[in-house]
């Protein structure tokens, strides 16, 4: 695929020799202005790459804090029309921030894929993420992502072996997300060498920058991952920093500060990622 | 594949569809899993032995085959309604009679000996009614293994006795309390459980939905149902019924009975969903064919009961086991195709079928087929005296007695 903003990003960052942040928030958590502004406020923070959680009220592969965030956004009202114009919103006044959208296939295909992908790509969004759509379901979604321009990034896990690997790469572009742990969102910390094993291992199957997620929930964790991945993901924590910043299940003015004060002590771990020991 | 022409019961295709519907929505981590399992599965059903084991258990530890069984009285009540003009005899396949009381038992005892077959030690499942639940619990201690039960907190409260059954039989039960704490909460969990525990865990699906290969696997160990049907209905009578007819929550016990009649066009199929409150009580039933349409939920595309944005609704039953937004996948096809006409049972329908049942054929039914049998006190009276009905009495009332004490205004102490 030609340049987009995600390769331009990461390949800008690496240039820095640093791995990305990539952060995840959900759209509509806990309303949709507050969302907003969280979202708008992570690039200063020191987010390189933002995803943003698509809301499903099944969400089968995530753990209780990113659940959490889900059920919030639904009970704010908050609906895939919504997510898309949250997306436009930011895009307006922010040309260059890679955008990824992320959640399950049911409300893309009730919306309509194909209407979906023009909106999205209208929006601004550069990126899908679909969980519950491996490559043997690519003509549903993601064959036709990419003709629509946008990238279609796949979750490679610990249970992707080699002989699986280059069927999940095949269509997959933008940057590999490897899943670190066999299990759900904000579960246990991965294990750090044998992330980077794993790492290593995909790397010798593609040229795409790989972010590894699930599990990382601080600067010090971000940094030792990020010493050999491209990008470092971080969602429950930050998903958790605004439940914790909520006063009755609201907003407060709290809230975009505990997210912003979160990731950029996140980002600092990604700065000291290659630093000599 | 090599599929015959014109028959119905090919499906599904190598990639797990039945038309538009089923296939392997799932994530990246339990995509080899279920590659494997599928590959696991087509093996043993070629086994000569693996079949053996699974006769042998179905006949001794399970009683099968189950009686089928010419409800007389109620073919009476029925034709009386009528002023004994009409009126299709009523006949039951007596799923009730297996052991743990339900057609949960023929799947497990196929699936456990699968699970064993892949050095699985650790087995799952997900349970509405608990009836799954506790079939799941019995294989696992007659074959050894450690079992962990999901079950909406909801179901919990309203299934008591076959949540203390659970843990008798040393089964692990736990209660989930996201969404309404009902079947489609209990079935997210045991796929979060299944995605932590890999290496070592099976999962024992319960009806006849999730990704491919359960729909077409839980159906061929269900279909014992139907063929057992045929031959026994055809032993009493010399030919086929006219009709024949199941609950369906995910649809098991109904695929089990209808699959071996597909190509019997001779033969109405009929499936009853939960009508809850009514199909027009916004969110207050669970029959995903008539009031929902299609999504993907569950790793499987089928009729879902969601709003316009997607969303899942939780749906309303009076029967934990019909509690299920969604439907298996070849329910869908054949709802597309015609071939079975899918209608709604309401609680109240469902509640005055149970009591019915209960005083003139001094069998207790579980709510599940009481919706069916609801069905078939409309059907039986609109048909002619010398056709018949054969209704799958999937399970037991036992169960329901506390709960439906409670609907019908009787106090009693819980256990
Ligand atoms: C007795 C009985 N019948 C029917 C069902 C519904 O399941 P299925 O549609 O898979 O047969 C249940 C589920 O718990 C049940 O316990």
């Amino acid at each position: 695929m030609t340049e987009t903003r995600i390769s331009r990003r990461f390949a800008a960052v690496a240039a820095q020799g640093r791995p990305a942040l990539v952060t995840f928030v959900m759209a509509g958590d806990p309303d949709f202005d507050t969302a907003l502004s969280i979202v708008s406020a992570l690039p200063a923070a020191g987010a390189d790459v933002i995803e943003i959680g698509m809301p499903f009220s099944d969400p089968m592969a995530d753990g209780p804090a990113i659940q959490a965030a889900g059920l919030r956004a639904l009970h704010g009202g908050q609906t895939l029309v919504k997510t898309i114009e949250l997306v436009r919103r930011f895009r307006a006044a922010d040309a260059e921030t890679p955008i990824v959208l992320m959640g399950y296939y049911n409300p893309i295909y009730v919306y309509g894929p194909e209407r979906f992908l023009t909106d999205a790509k209208a929006a601004g969004v550069d990126g899908l993420i679909v969980v519950d759509l491996p490559p043997e379901a690519d003509d549903e979604l993601c064959t036709p992502a990419l003709a629509a321009g946008l990238n279609f990034i796949r979750l490679a896990t610990p249970t992707t072996d080699d002989h699986r690997l280059p069927r999940v790469l095949a269509n997959t572009s933008g940057f590999v997300y490897y899943v670190s742990i066999t299990g759900i969102t904000g579960a246990a910390k991965p294990d750090a060498a044998r992330v980077a094993e794993a790492v290593g291992r995909i790397k010798r199957h593609t040229s795409l920058p790989v972010a590894v997620g699930f599990g990382v929930r601080d600067a010090e964790t971000a940094r030792e991952i990020g010493r050999n991945a491209d990008g470092v993901v971080v969602g429950s924590a930050i998903v958790q920093a605004i439940a914790g910043s909520l006063v009755d299940g609201k907003a407060s003015p709290a809230t975009v500060a505990a997210v912003t004060t979160l990731v950029a002590d996140l980002a600092r771990g990604v700065a000291a990622a290659r630093a000599a020991e | 594949m090599t599929t015959m022409p014109n028959s119905l019961r090919n499906g599904p295709d190598e990639r797990g569809f039945f038309g538009l519907y089923g296939g392997r929505f799932v994530a990246e981590t339990l995509m080899p899993l279920i590659l494997e399992l599928e590959q696991a599965y087509d093996d043993a059903r070629k086994d000569p032995a693996f079949k053996a084991e699974l006769a042998s258990l179905s006949t001794h530890y399970a009683g099968r085959p189950s009686a089928l069984y010419y409800a007389e009285r109620l073919t009476e009540h029925c034709r009386a309604l009528t002023g004994g003009k009409f009126g299709a005899e009523i006949w039951f396949k007596r799923e009730e009679l297996n052991h743990t009381g339900s057609h949960k038992i023929n799947n497990c005892l196929g699936q456990i000996l699968l699970a064993r077959r892949m050095g699985k030690t650790r087995i799952i499942a997900e349970t509405g009614a608990g009836q799954h639940g506790v079939a799941s619990a019995t294989v696992s201690a007659r074959f050894g293994l450690p079992c962990v039960v999901y079950m909406g907190a909801t179901d919990v409260e309203r299934q008591k006795p076959n949540v203390f059954r659970m843990k008798l039989l040393g089964a692990e039960v736990n209660p989930v309390t996201s969404g309404a704490g009902t079947l489609k909460d209990a079935m997210n969990e045991a796929l979060r459980d299944w995605v932590t525990n890999v290496a070592d865990t099976y999962y024992l699906i319960g009806t006849a939905a999730g990704p491919h290969p359960y729909p077409a696997m839980v159906r061929d160990f269900q279909s014992v149902i139907g063929t057992e049907t045929k031959e026994q209905f055809h032993a009493a009578k010399g030919r086929l019924p006219d009709a024949v007819i199941a609950c369906i929550g995910g649809g098991s016990n109904a695929i089990g009975l209808f699959h071996p009649f597909l190509d019997d066009p001779e033969v109405a199929i009929y499936g009853v969903e939960a009508g809850g409150h009514g199909v027009d009580v916004p969110n207050g039933h669970a029959a995903s064919m008539t009031g929902g349409r299609p999504g993907v939920l569950h790793g499987n595309r089928t009729y879902l009961l969601q709003d316009g944005d997607g969303q899942i609704l939780e749906g309303h039953s009076i029967s934990a086991g019909l509690d299920y937004p969604g439907v298996g996948p070849e329910h869908s096809w054949l709802k597309d195709t015609g071939r079975v006409t899918y209608v709604p049972a309401t609680d109240k329908e469902a509640l005055d079928a149970f009591v019915l049942c209960s005083k003139l054929e001094g069998i207790i039914p579980a709510l599940e087929p009481s919706h069916a049998l609801a069905h078939v006190l409309k059907l039986a009276p609109t048909m002619d005296k010398d056709k018949s009905i054969v209704l799958c009495l999937s399970g037991r009332g036992d169960k329901d007695v506390f709960s439906v004490a409670g609907y019908l205004g009787e106090t009693m102490s819980e256990m």
